[in-house]
């Protein structure tokens, strides 16, 4: 297990990115895979660096696990903010028009459907966010 | 991201290479607005696009907004994983995949 605790602020997306496909990299993840995760990232760290700690800047700790049986890994993101659960947030309609569409809460919707968990809580006072994606 | 552009009259193909994500999105958005005034076909190609996220989406529903105003929009050579996002999204039914 590794984590980074860095400014959740939207230059440090690169850097969390950058960290989560490191440890991924022994892996033999597919290049799906990867790109999914990081999409997941891109989304769920952004969201914090927008609205976690608004307007004021503060930490965020991204936690990468690997789980065997089933081979899977774990990122689990923190933070202290405002208590915030993007899951409890009804899914978008994804059948409207151009016109018509709000593009709010589609990132969620997006991780929600590419990995195999997500899950919330609120504890300590902190938001904690966690993904799995099986390996398998 | 790298964003390479060939116009020719009122037509416009704009190349994405790289990642459009939370980071790259507003440079494509900012592109875009300052570059689609009396374009009548936009063309964007994603053969080098590595993913997309909702970031990036915003920007392709931006565009296509405006394209749907004043002419057309084709989005081409869609790799799996954008295709996916697409699909999961509903983009697919919103944007035109050649």
């Amino acid at each position: 297990m590794r984590e980074l605790s860095v400014d959740a602020t939207v230059e440090n997306i690169d850097r969390v990115t950058d960290f989560v496909n490191q440890e991924l990299e022994t892996l033999n993840c597919s290049q799906r895979t990867l790109y999914q995760i990081d999409v997941a990232v891109d989304e769920l760290f952004g969201n914090i660096a927008r609205y976690a700690y608004d307007p004021a800047v503060g930490p965020a700790t991204v936690r990468v696990e690997v789980t065997e049986n089933p081979l899977a890994v774990v990122i689990t993101f923190i933070d202290h903010g405002i208590p915030y659960d993007p899951l409890s947030r009804t899914d978008p309609n994804v059948h409207l028009s151009a016109e018509e569409r709000q593009i709010g809460g589609l990132g969620v919707f997006l991780v929600k459907k590419t990995m195999d968990g997500v899950s919330y809580e609120y504890k300590d006072g902190q938001n904690i966010l966690r993904i799995t994606k099986n390996l398998t | 991201m790298t964003i390479t552009k060939e116009q020719n009259g009122s037509s416009l193909t704009v190349n994405l290479q790289g990642r459009l994500d939370t980071t790259t999105a507003p440079d494509l958005d900012a592109e875009l607005k300052e570059d689609l005034a009396g374009i009548q076909a936009l063309t964007l190609d994603l053969k080098e696009l590595e993913y997309i996220s909702s970031a990036g989406l915003r920007v392709l529903l931006s565009a296509q907004k405006v394209m749907n105003k004043q002419g057309s929009m084709v989005v081409r050579n869609v790799n799996q994983t954008v295709m996916e996002v697409f699909e999961i999204t509903g983009f697919s039914d919103i944007l035109t995949i050649a």
